[in-house]
């Protein structure tokens, strides 16, 4: 999918200590306001909710009353989550759970290092041809992926990949490396230049510079693109979908899920837990580096 | 395969693409000083265009080829495919639906970030009240369908069947009977683009609350001076200083809307008249087989895209 960009200018500007506490000061006058407030939370929170307490529910009860009777009747079991994670029968995750980080780490490392050293040189080396080329490769990000699909898939054929993790690996480097190129070429364009400078100065080459000046300053940039992709590869269902099928082999958790959805739509045991199964991981790398995806949020875009 | 060959093969991928850059690398180095900096372009280019060229360029421009061609990619047929999206009934649902979700999903998204941002913005909560919105983001659109679904779940209307799905039950605790929310058409599209809103709000009031924060204090100052009400400060003062952030936040939306794909495969898989241009390519494509349709419908997403692409990169730069 075609990538845009927020605007670099709108990072939270960290006020000083006296200008927050005036501004603390002035809040929480409108009850109207902290009303509308708390209503939007619980229409955004509510649903998530009841799947949850529902993913904790017998399977019978699940069926037969609403997760809100929980309240008052509750009942607690983790033989949804045994079940859905068996590795064996029809109704075990657990196998795709597995498939889904085979598939997400090396779509995540592959575009990283192959953008880091495209951005390099778009940003600090100089050859001709080197603004049009940059320009091309930040244009295509316009690409839906949609559109690459079918080739791409009887390039895979041709090439004896179908089917296997390879033609996911690729596929999700590839589409991810406008938007990565982009990202870190804006990162160090900001590094200044007296600092290239001067180990060009000392006599140390491009792969010294870009190893021992330019890597170590970069890693938040990395961070946040890391995390982009790392979400958006874990929460991918078309690339999967188009490239694995439903084969136990290669397909993850999305792909097992939405065909659960599709053919059991009634089997709510199995969704409810499934579905928390599926948003654990992104939710803990999330929570424990949204700092670094607030950040690349506002600096770079969002696939989508 | 059992697990643990996955993983080995995992870390075999890894291995030899990092050998692959290390080579690269290594080439690179031997050439110094200012003569080295073509190499050095092209020894770091190589693999990125490579993939590119081959990964992106030529199959866009095969897709648009085939998008000429019918069924079987056989035979030409000019711009027959082209006709059908335009005329076929089935076909102008499609457009139909995808209108809906792009004029609706990134205003009410956009309003709903924008005044919960404005609403929490320096009060007390306002870290746990962004992340409770946010959490949305890091889910999969799969799973959000999944939790959707669960909401608009429909249980017969019969004696002794209780409903599970909470709109549902809503509706009959206000005395109302309940209803098949997803097979009833066009109001199951509103309710699958309820699901997009639900995920975007999120990044809506992310981006726009930091625009918020942006605004210089002395504006905010003097706005106050002269008496403006609190309303009127949204309208006057809040709203005219983030207009870039709005016009970026409500494009990008809007292009992550036209390709939504995953949301109408896992709740209804295009039935009961939902499916949109993104879903009815898969389908053309995967499902009924024909290459030439689908090859137009991608084709056809791509020219939507790229107005409004062009839009939000000009307002990038201005």
């Amino acid at each position: 999918m075609s990538t845009t960009s927020a605007p670099l200018t709108t990072t939270p500007a960290v006020g000083s200590a006296t200008l927050a506490a005036a501004r603390a000061k002035k809040r929480l006058s409108s009850p109207w306001a902290s009303l509308a407030a708390i209503v939007i939370a619980v229409l955004w929170t509510i649903p998530t909710v009841g799947l949850l307490i529902s993913s904790f529910r017998p399977e019978l009860k699940i069926k037969t009353t609403g997760w809100w009777t929980w309240f008052s009747d509750p009942e607690f079991t983790l033989d949804n989550y045994r079940t859905v994670l068996g590795t064996t029968g029809s109704s075990g995750l657990g196998n795709y759970f597995v498939n889904s980080f085979v598939i997400t780490i090396p779509s995540v490392v592959i575009p990283i290092c192959l953008a880091s050293l495209a951005a390099y040189v778009f940003a600090w080396v100089e050859f001709r041809g080197r603004d049009i080329l940059f320009v091309a490769v930040f244009a295509l990000q316009i690409v839906p992926i949609q559109v690459t699909l079918i080739p791409l898939l009887s390039l895979y054929v041709d090439a004896g990949l179908a089917g296997s993790f390879w033609t996911i690996w690729l596929s999700h480097s590839t589409f991810a490396l406008p938007l990565a190129i982009f990202l870190l070429h804006n990162f160090m364009r900001e590094i200044p230049r007296e600092l290239i400078e001067a180990a060009r100065v000392d006599g140390a080459g491009h792969v010294t510079i870009f190893f021992r000046v330019l890597l170590p300053l970069l890693t938040p940039a990395l961070a946040a693109f890391g995390i982009f992709q790392f979400l958006w590869v874990w929460n991918d269902l078309l690339v999967a979908l188009t490239f694995a099928g439903g084969a136990p082999d290669v397909a993850p958790l999305t792909v097992a899920l939405a065909n659960l959805s599709g053919t059991r739509g009634t089997a709510w045991h199995l969704l409810s837990a499934g579905a928390f199964i599926s948003i654990a991981i992104p939710l803990i790398v999330f929570l424990s580096l949204q700092r670094y995806f607030v950040r690349g949020l506002l600096a770079g875009g969002l696939k989508g | 395969m059992s697990s643990s060959e996955k993983f080995l093969e995992m870390i075999l991928a890894v291995l030899l693409f990092v050998a692959v850059v290390g080579i690269i690398l290594f080439a690179a180095s031997r050439f110094g000083g200012r003569r080295g900096d073509r190499a050095v372009a092209i020894a770091f280019l190589f693999p990125t265009v490579a993939a590119l060229l081959v990964g992106l360029l030529y199959p866009g421009v095969r897709t648009i080829y085939q998008s000429f061609f019918d069924a079987a990619g056989d035979s030409f047929i000019g711009l027959d495919n082209y006709k059908t999206i335009f005329t076929s009934d089935d076909q102008i649902t499609v457009l139909r639906n995808t209108v809906l979700w792009v004029v609706i999903t990134p205003f009410v998204a956009t309003g709903v970030g924008l005044i919960y941002a404005v609403l929490v913005d320096r009060t007390r909560f306002e870290a746990a009240a962004k992340a409770l919105i946010f959490l949305p983001m890091s889910i999969s659109f799969v799973s959000a369908s999944i939790i959707w679904k669960f909401v608009y779940e429909y249980r017969p209307d019969q004696a002794g069947v209780k409903q599970i799905g909470l709109l549902n039950q809503l509706l009959v605790w206000a005395g109302g009977s309940p209803q098949q929310w997803i097979i009833n058409s066009p109001l199951n599209t509103i309710l699958l683009i309820v699901v997009m809103i639900w995920i975007q709000a999120g990044f809506a009031m992310t981006v726009l609350s930091a625009a918020i924060k942006a605004i210089p204090e002395d504006i905010i100052e003097a706005a106050k001076l002269d008496g403006a009400s609190r309303f009127g400060m949204f309208r006057f003062v809040t709203v005219p200083s983030i207009r870039p952030a709005l016009i970026v936040v409500l494009t990008t939306i809007g292009i992550g809307t036209l390709k939504v794909f995953d949301i109408v495969r896992t709740m209804t898989g295009g039935q009961f008249k939902t499916s949109v241009v993104a879903n009815e390519f898969y389908s053309q494509s995967f499902r009924a087989n024909d290459q030439g349709l689908g090859a137009a419908l991608a084709v056809l997403l791509f020219i939507l895209v790229i107005p409004i692409v062009v839009y939000n990169v000009r307002h990038l730069r201005a």
